[in-house]
């Protein structure tokens, strides 16, 4: 699960990270009774800064400075409900609803920070690096030996020694060493008791007058530990998701919407990407990624198939399912019935293997439906493409 | 033979009263299985479906001999079901559960530092040995006892494999669904080993999914060391990057763990790679000389 940055900055402020002062707004009004505090508490500029899940805010034209109240109006006025289109947006871009009005910084210098799992070591990695406002992933190409890190050892935290040897390695003055131990150490906390997948501090930054912040802050959590947290699971923006991926999460069902025509449904997440792959090596393209799942029951099946049919571009569909735990009756009686109640006109491709897989086929063959059975994925694949670019 | 698992192997299930763990546990046991019983804590002194259920695993295993253990926990307690099996010293800990937070098995892999337990999962389908031993979710009807290992993060996608195997008559000595989570008790590498010094093992085919370098570890050990061919298929050539695809492991993030480079590395390994999902049992015959 992804959040805002306004958000991530709560966070981080109440584990001890400083952050530069600001507030959120969702209109011109609030921009500007945000902006006069700022300047009444003695800000010299503020920053307007377009709160979505994407990163290449700035060089979308999503984040501007002003230097008076009416101009942070004029400029709010602007951003919101602007489309931004960055480099993680993909074509489309992104609605701007929210804004984050911050002071802005004497900046100095710009460093990276960073905490993710390292899967190969199964413990999580702290990263610093001087190369701060770049993307990681370039450093990392170009330069690995300048991204420093320290691994958490599990159960602990980051220990304030690990924390003074990447201040050090940074380059930060020994009088803001303790300053920048107790920013590391709280951006560790923070990690782990929101049960983060991924945190991000880029650019964090070193002030003229030696006051560290973060400037930007970017966390994810893990979609698997959100159970025990709550008050984490009101902070997600649906407006930033795909409408049909917020409805299938509704159901557990797992769905990606993709720019293909090929609809599919399978069991099971391998599965589900290796019927994508097997579509595209037919010449076609797929529409989504759809995993229903290991237990999927009819009334599942009927909520996948009308989200499947809701992305207009589906001209074809394609169910892929091998009967383990799912039993392939099961699931031919949720495809008819879903069939029956969406009054579905596209051709359907089934290729059921597994369990009961012969009572599925005879209710299949009883409904009066017109599907069209395959035998492998590979003939399944080579009709569910010829029918989607028939039709 | 084959790899871990065999007739003698004696599986407790932790989780054996709920609808999962009772529904499997029937399914093993009539693969064949040894269960010997159950933990659910609370309901220790009690039988249920016959088998007798224990409060911990460690009076589980005093009573029972038991050397194995089956796990469908809820994700929320099946981080600490895993380490109170490896408490317990038992061998294999096999853990079906999908869901435990990340951070959850960050302390189970150190917890599991210096004992003596295998971890096969979480989120996985289990072990099979065809013929032999069950312990696992995986259909047992479609496998067929013979010469062929199988490595693999995805549970239907193995049936798949499976499938395509046994329909062409090719038999497998061990299939090992090792899971979809970034961070696995038993990695493809570790399978592999397994699989290079079984000595019924002819061959290995390893199917790996998007995200992560596991499959690019377990390449580096077969050019150096693999004696057996090994076929290979990787899931998600059509996956975008930056997005979940169902295992909380497969994700392609900062341009890594794509479909494209494990493919190279693998082939540049010596790992003849099947190109789509529909010809891995093609692929296994042409290699091992059986005729499709």
């Amino acid at each position: 699960m992804k959040i805002h940055e306004y958000q991530a900055k709560g966070i981080l402020k109440k584990c001890g990270v400083a952050v530069p002062r600001g507030e959120m707004a969702q209109s011109r009004e609030e921009a500007e009774a945000a902006a006069k505090n700022l300047f009444g508490a003695g800000a010299a500029g503020v920053v307007i800064k377009a709160q979505i899940h994407a990163g290449g805010r700035g060089k979308g034209g999503g984040v501007k400075i002003a230097k008076s109240v009416e101009e942070a109006g004029e400029l709010a006025a602007k951003i919101l409900g602007m489309t931004l289109v960055t480099h993680q947006t993909g074509p489309d871009g992104r609605v701007v609803r929210r804004l984050l009005i911050e002071e802005t910084l004497p900046i100095e210098r710009e460093l990276y920070l960073g905490i993710v799992i390292d899967r190969t070591e199964a413990r999580s990695v702290f990263m610093a690096s001087a190369a701060g406002g770049m993307e990681i992933e370039q450093v990392a190409a170009e330069n690995p030996a300048a991204i420093l890190k320290e691994y958490i050892e599990p159960g602990m935290g980051l220990e304030a020694f690990q924390a003074r040897k990447l201040a050090f390695a940074l380059g930060l003055k020994s009088q803001q060493i303790n300053q920048a131990v107790e920013f590391m150490t709280g951006l560790y906390r923070a990690f782990q008791e929101t049960d983060s997948s991924l945190m991000e501090i880029n650019p964090f930054v070193s002030c003229t007058d030696g006051r560290l912040f973060a400037l930007d802050a970017k966390m994810n959590f893990d979609d698997n530990a959100m159970f025990r947290h709550p008050d984490l699971r009101e902070l997600r923006d649906v407006t930033e998701e795909d409408p049909l991926e917020v409805e299938a999460s509704k159901y557990s069902l797992n769905y990606i919407k993709l720019d293909g025509n090929v609809g599919c449904m399978v069991n099971g997440a391998g599965l589900a990407m290796a019927t994508m792959d097997i579509i595209k090596y037919a010449g076609g393209m797929p529409a989504n990624f759809l995993d229903v799942g290991g237990g999927a029951n009819a009334d599942q099946v009927t909520h996948a198939f009308e989200i499947l049919l809701s992305d207009k571009n589906v001209k074809a569909v394609l169910i892929n399912i091998f009967g383990g735990i799912l039993r392939v009756d099961t699931l031919a009686t949720g495809v008819v019935e879903a069939a029956r109640k969406t009054h579905i006109s596209l051709p359907i491709v089934l290729r059921l293997e597994g369990t009961n897989v012969e009572a599925g086929r005879e209710i299949l063959k009883q409904s009066g439906m017109n599907f069209m059975v395959a035998e492998t994925m590979k003939d399944a694949a080579e009709k569910v493409v010829a029918a989607a670019s028939t039709t | 033979m084959s790899i871990l698992v065999n007739r003698s192997t004696r599986v407790i299930v932790q989780g054996l009263t709920g609808r999962e763990g009772t529904f499997h546990a029937k399914a093993c046991a009539e693969y064949g299985t040894q269960i010997a019983g159950g933990v659910t804590p609370g309901k220790g002194g009690t039988v249920h479906e016959g088998w007798p259920i224990f409060n911990t695993v460690q009076e589980a295993v005093d009573k029972t001999a038991a050397d194995a253990s089956i796990i469908f926990v809820p994700p929320a307690y099946a981080a600490d079901a895993i380490m109170e099996a490896a408490d317990a010293e038992l061998e294999l800990i096999v853990c079906i559960t999908e869901g435990i937070p990340t951070l959850d098995m960050v302390r189970v892999w150190e917890f599991l530092q210096n004992r003596r337990s295998r971890l096969i999962g979480p989120n996985c389908p289990g072990i099979i040995s065809p013929g032999h031993c069950k312990i696992g979710i995986m259909p047992g009807r479609i496998h067929k006892e013979g010469p062929v290992g199988i490595v693999s993060r995805s549970g239907t996608l193995t049936y798949e494999a499976v499938y395509q195997l046994t329909t062409r008559g090719i038999g497998q000595s061990t299939a090992i669904g090792i899971g979809g989570d970034p961070i696995i008790g038993t990695s493809f590498l570790d399978a592999l080993e397994l699989f290079n010094r079984d000595p019924l093992t002819e061959a290995v085919v390893m199917i790996g999914e998007i995200g992560g370098n596991a499959e690019e570890v377990a390449a580096d050990y077969v050019k150096k060391h693999m004696k057996k061919p090994v076929i290979g298929f990787i899931a998600g050539q059509t996956a975008p990057p930056g997005r979940r695809m169902g295992h909380a492991g497969a994700i392609i993030s900062g341009g890594k763990g794509t479909a494209a480079e494990k493919i190279k590395v693998m082939e540049t390994a010596g790992i003849r790679m099947a190109k789509s999902p529909a010809e891995i049992g093609e692929t296994v015959a042409t290699m091992i000389g059986v005729r499709a």
